[in-house]
Order: C-alpha cells, then sequence, then structure tokens
C-alpha cells in the first residue's frame, strides 16, 4: 500500500477522498487527511444557512469511512520533500503522493483597526459562530465588500436583527457578476431590505470604542458610519503558504501553479481546489475544485484525465434576489450584441451576451427571475435555444423552456457542479432512471447546489418518461389529487370514485391506492363493503403472502418488548400450527407456513393471549424499533423503550403510500439504528432529535437532522404532522425518502410546513391524526369475533375441510419450509399448462 | 369442444358466496379452480394456479379491467390475465385454463 496524505478537509477535499475511495477498489492507497478545522468537511456553499437555523450537523459533508484516517484540528506547518513527509505539530506523516487542498483564506485590507474585536471574516462554521455570539444586543453592522460573499454577511448580520451597512469600493454591488444595469436592479431589492449601501467608496479605517470594541468606520468619501461589529468580506486569497514555504513554484498572484493534470513543480505533490492556479488562474467556485478533485483522483488509480477548462457560471440567492450570471457576462468577446430586458414592473433585469452575427449564445446576466438560468448556461457556445425575448421574459408566457432543452445540444452540462452532460442524463434515463432522485443518485446531477434540478424534471419530459402523474389506466389523477378529490368531496367508496373521475373497473395499482386512502380518510374495518374487493391479498387476508400460497403472522410486538408469557405463547402457536420461526429486522418474531384456513385459529389464540395485528401485510407503520437505553444500558440518556412503545402503539395501524418504519435511541451511539428508518429518533441530554427520510433496502439512505432537543410532547406533534402530510401528498409507493427529495424546496419546504405551518394545515393534520388515534381497533379481534369475516378465510368453498393439496413441507435446520419437489416454479417461455378450451 | 348437453356439470356453491370483485377456490374433479364474480355480477372460472410463480393463488387476486378484458393480477408477481380467454397480458405466451361456469337456482356450477 502506498501513502496519500491530504491536506486540508475543506469541499474539494472531501470531494477528492471520496472519488478516491470510490475508484481505488484494490485499496493501492492508505489515506490520511489533515485537517486545519476542528469540523469534518462541511457544505462551505451554503454556509449562509447557519444563520436560518441550519445546524452545523446538516451542512456536513463527511461519511464516515474506517478506512481513511481524519485528523481533524491537526494543521500541515510543513512539508519536508527531500524526505517525503508532512510535518504537523503533532507529528510527521510520510506521503507517496500529497495533494494540497487547503482552499482560500479571507483577504483583509491592511486598514487602521482591522485586528479590534468585533472584527470578523466570513469563510468558517467558526467565523460564523463567533459572529452570531458578538452580535448578540448589538445594532448596528457594517459589511466591507459589496460582492457574494459581502451581500451574504449583510443578510446574515441583518437576520441578527442588525440595522446594515454595505460599503464596496467599485461603483456597483457584485462587480464580478453582473454589469451596471443589474447591480443598479439589485441595488433597489438590497435597499428594500434596509440595507444601506454604499458603492464608489473605500473604508479608510475602523476606529475604537473606549472599551476597544469597533465603534464604526470612516469611508474615502468622508462619511461615518457607525457599527458594533465588521464583517470583511473583500475578497479572498489562496492558501499556498506551506507550498510557498517547501519551494514549490507558486503563481505572481498567489495559488500553487499546476499544469492540466493538477501536478506543481513536484511530480509527487498535486494542488486541488481554490489553493491551486490552474495555468495560473484561481478559481474562487467549487464546480473547478470538483473537476480538479477527479482528474487527480483519477491520475493516482493510472489514468489520464485532465482538467477541462472551468465554467466560472454562478447563480445565486442573494437576500432573496435570484441572480446569475453565465459565460462572457460582461461581453468581452470582440463585436458582441447585447440583448437587454428590464422590467421595473416585476424588477427583472436581464440581459444576453451573443456572438457578432446574433446566432451563438455567448453569455449573460439575470437579476430579479432566474428561472431561464440552466437552458440558458447549458446553451453557452452553441445556437440559442429560442427567440432571445421568449427566454428572457418570466416563464408563464410562453412558457418556452422546456422547447430550449430540446435544443441543447447533447454535450452541453446540465449539472454544472458535478460535470454532468445533457447525454449523460438522458443515457441514464434510458436505463431505467424515472425520476429526479434516480436521475440523482445514478449521476450526481443535481446533488449540489441544485439549480439543474428544472432541467432534470424536463429532460424526462422530453424523453417521454410517464411524467403523466396518471395513476394507470383508470384514472388521469395522481395519488395525491385523488386523496384530495376523495377528501373534498366526502367520497367513500370506490364505485362512486371511479364513475364520477375514473374509468373502468379498475386495477391492482389503483385499487389498494384507493383503498389506502379511504383507510386514511377514516373508513373504519378495511376489509367492510366493497372495500374488500380493493385490497391486495395481503391485505384480504391480513397476512403476507408467501411464494407458495401459504402465509406469514407477524403479531405485534410494541418497541421489541415482551414478556415471556407472551414468547411462550408464540412459541406454542408455532409449534402447535407447524410453522416456521424467524426473528425479523424490526424486533419481532414472523410465523411461517400458516394455510389461509388456519389463520383465524392461529389469530384466536394470539388475541386471546393479548397479542395484536402487526400489520406486516399492509402499507402501514410496521415497526418502532428501540434500543433498551436509559432503563438498563450505562450510556442510555433517555428511556427510548418507552417512547418505542408509545409511538408504536400511537401510529398502529396507520394505512399510508408505502410501508413506514421506526427506530429510537437512547443516546447518540445510536444502537436502535434509528437514522435509516422513515422517522427516527435519538436521545439527547435535553430530549429528543427527529431525523426523517431513511431507509434501508434497495436504495440505503440515512434520515436528515429535522429538528433537535425536543421534548416528547413536541417530538409527536412533529412526527403526527410528519407522518400526515406523508400520507397525504406522497405518491403511491414512495418512501418517504424519495418523497422529500421529490419535494420542491426539500427539507427546508417540509420544516416549512410542518413546524411553522407555511400552508397554514397543521390544525388539518393534527386533527386528522387525533382521529386516527381515536379510531384505531385490532383489524384481526375484529375479524375473528365476526363469523361473517371468518368466513373468507376458507380453502376451497366447496370443500372446506380439505386444505390446498399442493402445499407441503419439508423439514430444513429443524423447521417446516416449502417443499420444492413438483412445485418448482415453471420458467418463463416454457409450454405453460392447459391453454383455453 | 365438449358437447354441451353431455357436460358434467360441478355444483360449487351459491352464488353470493362470491363477492363482488373478487374470487373464490374450488375443488372440481380433483382440479383447483378459481371463480370470480366481476362488477356486473358476470361469472369467471380460470385455474387456480398462477403458471408463473407455480403456486394456486388465483382466486385471490385483484379483480378489476383493462381495456375492456375483465381482469385478474396474480396475487404473487401481479402479472394480470383475461378472465375471458385466460391469456396472461403482460406475458405473451403465457396462460391459465379457462373452465364453463352458469348460474342455475342461484347456485354456482362449473364444468370442465
Ligand atoms: C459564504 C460563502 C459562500 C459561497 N458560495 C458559493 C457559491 O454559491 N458557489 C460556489 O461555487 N462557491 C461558493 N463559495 C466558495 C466555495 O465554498 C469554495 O470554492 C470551496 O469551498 C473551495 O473548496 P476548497 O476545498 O478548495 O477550500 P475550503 O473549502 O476552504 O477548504 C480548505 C480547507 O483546508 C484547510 N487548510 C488550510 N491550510 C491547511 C493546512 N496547512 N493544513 C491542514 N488544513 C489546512 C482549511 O482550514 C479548510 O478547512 C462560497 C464560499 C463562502 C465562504
Ligand atoms: S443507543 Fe445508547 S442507550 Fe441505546 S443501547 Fe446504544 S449506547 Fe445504550
Amino acid at each position: 500500500m502506498k501513502n496519500l496524505v491530504v491536506v486540508g478537509n475543506g469541499m474539494v477535499g472531501q470531494r477528492f477522498v471520496e472519488a478516491v475511495r470510490s475508484r481505488d477498489t484494490t485499496g493501492e492507497w492508505r489515506i490520511t487527511v489533515l485537517a486545519e478545522e476542528g469540523r469534518p468537511a462541511y457544505d462551505r456553499v451554503r454556509l449562509s444557512a447557519f444563520f436560518d437555523g441550519v445546524s452545523p450537523e446538516e451542512l456536513s459533508l463527511h461519511t464516515p469511512d474506517d478506512e481513511v484516517d481524519l485528523r481533524l484540528g491537526e494543521p500541515v506547518v510543513s512539508l519536508d520533500r527531500e524526505r517525503r513527509v508532512a510535518v504537523t505539530g503533532a507529528g510527521e506523516y510520510p506521503y507517496d503522493a500529497l495533494v494540497l487542498a487547503t482552499g482560500s483564506y479571507p483577504f483583509v485590507p491592511p486598514i487602521d483597526g482591522r485586528d479590534l474585536s468585533g472584527v470578523f471574516v466570513y469563510r468558517t462554521l467558526d467565523d460564523l459562530e463567533a459572529i452570531r455570539d458578538f452580535a448578540k444586543g448589538k445594532r448596528t453592522g457594517a459589511v466591507i465588500g459589496g460582492g457574494l460573499l459581502g451581500l451574504e454577511a449583510a443578510n446574515a448580520l441583518r437576520l441578527l436583527d442588525l440595522s446594515t451597512h454595505v460599503i464596496e469600493f467599485a461603483p456597483r454591488l457584485m462587480p464580478v457578476q453582473v454589469d451596471e444595469a443589474g447591480g443598479a436592479m439589485l441595488r433597489r431589492y438590497v435597499e428594500d431590505l434596509d440595507v444601506k449601501v454604499h458603492t464608489g467608496a473605500a473604508t479608510t479605517a475602523i476606529r475604537p470604542r473606549n472599551d476597544g470594541d469597533v465603534h464604526g468606520l470612516t469611508l474615502s468619501n468622508g462619511e461615518w458610519i457607525q457599527a458594533d461589529i465588521v464583517v470583511v468580506a473583500a475578497g479572498v486569497r489562496p492558501r499556498d503558504d506551506v507550498a510557498r514555504a517547501a519551494g514549490i513554484a507558486v503563481g505572481d498572484r498567489g495559488g500553487i501553479l499546476v499544469d492540466g493534470t493538477c501536478q506543481t513543480s513536484d511530480d509527487r505533490i498535486f494542488a486541488i481546489g481554490e489553493c491551486a492556479a490552474v495555468d495560473g488562474l484561481c478559481y474562487g467556485l467549487v464546480a473547478p475544485g470538483y473537476a480538479m478533485a477527479e482528474v487527480v483522483a483519477d491520475r493516482l488509480l493510472g489514468g489520464q484525465a485532465t482538467f477541462p477548462g472551468a465554467d466560472l457560471s454562478t447563480k445565486l440567492k442573494l437576500l432573496g434576489v435570484d441572480v446569475a450570471s453565465f459565460g462572457d457576462a460582461h461581453g468581452t468577446t470582440e463585436g458582441c450584441l447585447d440583448v437587454t430586458f428590464t422590467d421595473p414592473a416585476t424588477r427583472v433585469y436581464a440581459k444576453l451576451v451573443l456572438s457578432d452575427d446574433a446566432q451563438t449564445l455567448l453569455g449573460g446576466v439575470l437579476v430579479g427571475d432566474a428561472t431561464a438560468y440552466p437552458t440558458l448556461r447549458a446553451s453557452v457556445g452553441g445556437a440559442l435555444p429560442g427567440p432571445p425575448l421568449a427566454l428572457l421574459a418570466p416563464e408563464s408566457e410562453g412558457g418556452g423552456t422546456g422547447a430550449g432543452i430540446a435544443a441543447l445540444p447533447g454535450s452541453a452540462q446540465v449539472c454544472s457542479c458535478n460535470a454532468v452532460t445533457k447525454d449523460q442524463i438522458i443515457g441514464a434515463i434510458h436505463e431505467g432512471c424515472t425520476d429526479v432522485g434516480a436521475i440523482k443518485s445514478c449521476t450526481r446531477a443535481g446533488t449540489s447546489c441544485g439549480s439543474c434540478v428544472p432541467m432534470l424534471k424536463q429532460l424526462l419530459a422530453v424523453s417521454g418518461v410517464q411524467m403523466s402523474k396518471a395513476l394507470c389506466e383508470h384514472f388521469d389523477h395522481s395519488r395525491q389529487e385523488l386523496f384530495e378529490i376523495i377528501r373534498v368531496r366526502g367520497i367513500r367508496t370506490f364505485s362512486q370514485l371511479v364513475a364520477e373521475h375514473g374509468r373502468g373497473r379498475g386495477c391492482d395499482i389503483c385499487k389498494p391506492a384507493v383503498a389506502s386512502i379511504l383507510a386514511a380518510l377514516g373508513s373504519g374495518y378495511i376489509l367492510d363493503g366493497e372495500q374488500a374487493a380493493l385490497q391486495d391479498t395481503n391485505d384480504h387476508f391480513l397476512a403476507n403472502i408467501q411464494k407458495d400460497g401459504t402465509y406469514s403472522v407477524v403479531p405485534r410486538i410494541p418497541g421489541g418488548e415482551i414478556t415471556p408469557e407472551k414468547l411462550i405463547v408464540i412459541g406454542e402457536v408455532a409449534r402447535d400450527f407447524n410453522l416456521y420461526t424467524k426473528i425479523t429486522g424490526g424486533q419481532r418474531i414472523d410465523l411461517f407456513g400458516a394455510r389461509v384456513e388456519q389463520l383465524p385459529q392461529i389469530w384466536r389464540r394470539l388475541v386471546d393471549a393479548g397479542f395484536e395485528s402487526g400489520h406486516a401485510y399492509g402499507k402501514a407503520l410496521r415497526t418502532v424499533k428501540s434500543c433498551v437505553g436509559s432503563t438498563w444500558c450505562r450510556y442510555g440518556v433517555q428511556d427510548s423503550v418507552g417512547l418505542a412503545v408509545a409511538l408504536e402503539l400511537r401510529y398502529r395501524g396507520l394505512r399510508a403510500p408505502h410501508k413506514l418504519k421506526s427506530a429510537v435511541s437512547g443516546c447518540a451511539r445510536e444502537c436502535a439504528e434509528a437514522r435509516s428508518k422513515d422517522f427516527g429518533v435519538i436521545a439527547t441530554d435535553n430530549g429528543w432529535n427527529l431525523y426523517v427520510g431513511g431507509n434501508g433496502g434497495f436504495r440505503p439512505r440515512h434520515a436528515d437532522l429535522f429538528a433537535s432537543d425536543l421534548s416528547t410532547e413536541e417530538l409527536v406533534r412533529l412526527i403526527d404532522r410528519f407522518l400526515m402530510f406523508y400520507i397525504r401528498t406522497a405518491d403511491r409507493l414512495q418512501r418517504t425518502a424519495a418523497w422529500i427529495e421529490a419535494m420542491e424546496g426539500g427539507l427546508d419546504h417540509l420544516r416549512a410546513v410542518i413546524v411553522d405551518d407555511s400552508l397554514g394545515l397543521c390544525d388539518e393534520l393534527d386533527a386528522a391524526m387525533a382521529q386516527h388515534v381515536g379510531a384505531y381497533e385490532d383489524e384481526w379481534r375484529a375479524t375473528i369475533e365476526d363469523p361473517e369475516r371468518v368466513r373468507r378465510f376458507t380453502s376451497f368453498v366447496n370443500a372446506p375441510d380439505t386444505p390446498d393439496p399442493s402445499i407441503s413441507f419439508e423439514v430444513e435446520r429443524g423447521q417446516p419450509v416449502p417443499a420444492l419437489g413438483e412445485r418448482r416454479p415453471v420458467t418463463l417461455g416454457l409450454p405453460t399448462m392447459g391453454a383455453r378450451q | 369442444m365438449t358437447d354441451t348437453l353431455t357436460q358434467q356439470w360441478t355444483v360449487v356453491c351459491p352464488y353470493d358466496r362470491v363477492d363482488p370483485e373478487r374470487g373464490v377456490a374450488a375443488l372440481v374433479g380433483g382440479e383447483q379452480v378459481a371463480i370470480f364474480r366481476t362488477f356486473d355480477g358476470s361469472l369467471y372460472a380460470i385455474g387456480n394456479r398462477d403458471p408463473i410463480a407455480g403456486a394456486y393463488v388465483m382466486s385471490r387476486g385483484i379483480v378489476g379491467t383493462r381495456g375492456d378484458a375483465p381482469t385478474v393480477a396474480s396475487p404473487l408477481h401481479k402479472q394480470v390475465y383475461d378472465l375471458r380467454t385466460g391469456e396472461c397480458l403482460d406475458e405473451p405466451g403465457v396462460s391459465v385454463p379457462v373452465y364453463n361456469v352458469r348460474l342455475r337456482d342461484d347456485m354456482i356450477e362449473i364444468s370442465r
């Protein structure tokens, strides 16, 4: 094994490590990461979300990897290139290859007073925490710098309730990205938010108060601006200090010089990300850094990749305003033409830069509405995807962006963060990706800044993927729409629904979906009247069908807690009915091999012993798994079993678009694996953290932190709403993970709906859950207590005492299992028995 | 095809023993038959064995329509069969046998 040392665990360093790990299948490299910051890599691009309440944990980009030795808070102080070791305060690390991913540092101009207490920079989570802490009780703030960073910082101060000033040396805001007219439009937006803008002004000094804290700024135009806190956002400089001291070549204006393979002047040392100057040029955006990371990962494993050059286009939302610039935004190409569009009423400004023959799109600027950005950016260098005005005017008129995407060349990059082209996405769609989530996991497109997601949807649409919401041939509606129709019109039967809103008599797709909706809207016992005809066989016989036509039985064991007496009953039932028993992943016991006519007898025994249905057969809550928690475990901080039992009893029987799983862990060690569940709860010293949208299965996904340190009451309220909102709005067979991924606005939107009640729905959701909890009854008890209901559990209508003769068992490891023998399934394509008469 | 007059009919069960849009299984001369009642009240009978999975489960499938065809979907892997012909509509070449079914004095009768 060779040693690979990575210096810096920022966005690019992290992506690099992931890229090597995913390609290095033979374990060629042993990786050590030496990181200056005390926390593992996080999403710096979304740094400002911290002030919207997004926790550092949610910004984390870190995926635990035992094979990588990550050393936090251990910066490299020097490189000994002779001996090939990286030196930190704690030791020396030998390398065969070393990758510098040290990023940038904020540039602070040499102004008097720059060291005063109360003057901050804006680069790391630590910076932001310090700003938040210092701002407590302060009234005014100033930001030096009116670029991208400066405006983000200004918004942060605003959110901290400070009256805010922005000082920009250039004559307009965001001089790098937008032109003068765009800057003017932007200024109007910003001033509307009560941020005072001073352009064309340099800061000459920062002055202290008597107590030494900052007091305010003097400007080159003589103005005095009082400020209790100052944030300097005057640009960044590449961190080439360690490389420079080691004698590695650096650029004239800083940055570690590298060639197209990201190699420095030392052929064992590479530089990637913001610290690298590729052919003399540094890039202050994450996408080029990611591209460099991929190049070096490829090279270290014998590949031949080179840096393809970078697209400096950006799209941002600053202070709530969409701003985008792409390609040659400033029109520096010779002979180019501008097409501009300004609408003071809607406050939209847009500019397209075209080649001298007006045929080729070179670049542009959008302020106020950046809907057209993904299409336009991907068209740079090619033909215009439509008439300029139709492209620029707000989407409602003409709605031309769909046509635009069809016209894009296949080589156009749709996702620039991850360098995914239109061809690659179309390829993924042809290989079976039928929704945005699938495209994301298959190509990585749309997983970083997300601005290309609308394009992914359009690509799905133009590829003819059944984007039609129609559930099946019987309904043109999506499940969500049917839910609303049934709820608002008060429809109680499938017949009424299909007669008024559909056609035909339904199928195995729409019938169970409608059955689930009717159940969720509180229509009682799921097998009465017409509803019986809607249920899948599992729901129809309240058990899980197995490959030989027998069923399995799963009694509920809330939280996985069970008394010895009940365990004995399960054992006796299994023995008496000759059932195969297995412990499930959900902490309960599954009894296999029950014939349909045995089900009521088995359940009579179970119900008498105090068991109830476990709904393993339903698209419903399955289990709430738990660890033993504070009752027994020496680490536990809360009673995880008690909560799990309470949650399982609250949500038992709740019918949903898909199965629902949950778990509760008694402390952060997470023994119950709550983060692999649709909703998972982890105890904290102060209460509970709620995670949502996890699942195991085909596409495993960790749940995301949704809210922290909740009281039990707050927790239950959020879960109530989460589940009810899911039940109302998800597609058929869409697990919560896919539901959240597909949701416009994602987790933030979900939080807005169920925490802040942004749709005014919470009362209804709460009421719906209250109705569910109040109306719950055990389906199996209700079944065995009613002879009419028991009647359907027969082998043959005309020979109820004859068991299905095709079912037989053999013994394996001391238990019955389906006998293969003559029941071996026929393979497709072989002649099949008796065609029609 | 057998002459209707000389056909052997087996009485199976009362009509109302089959719920609308559901099926029941019956033993007819040692063969397992799945009998269905559709929404309009018609009766259909097909072999109870799912030819793809090899298990005798067809009577427990969901009854519906595809276009004009009355259908049942296998409860195991959801392939859909035309109740009139026994043809599998999802897997060309796969089919189940169909049986004659009639109603006499409110009793369902099957012949092979
Ligand atoms: C507020 C803000 C908003 C942004 N918005 C956008 C945006 O919208 N779009 C966009 O594309 N980009 C944006 N960026 C820029 C983007 O964050 C950077 O391009 C990206 O983080 C660069 O990644 P990097 O790994 O090169 O550097 P960094 O993420 O800065 O990581 C470098 C790491 O190396 C560490 N380090 C430095 N020296 C040493 C040493 N000697 N030893 C060990 N460790 C060391 C540093 O502590 C740091 O953790 C934004 C940046 C900020 C601050
Ligand atoms: S999660 Fe914590 S409380 Fe629960 S078993 Fe593990 S260590 Fe103990």
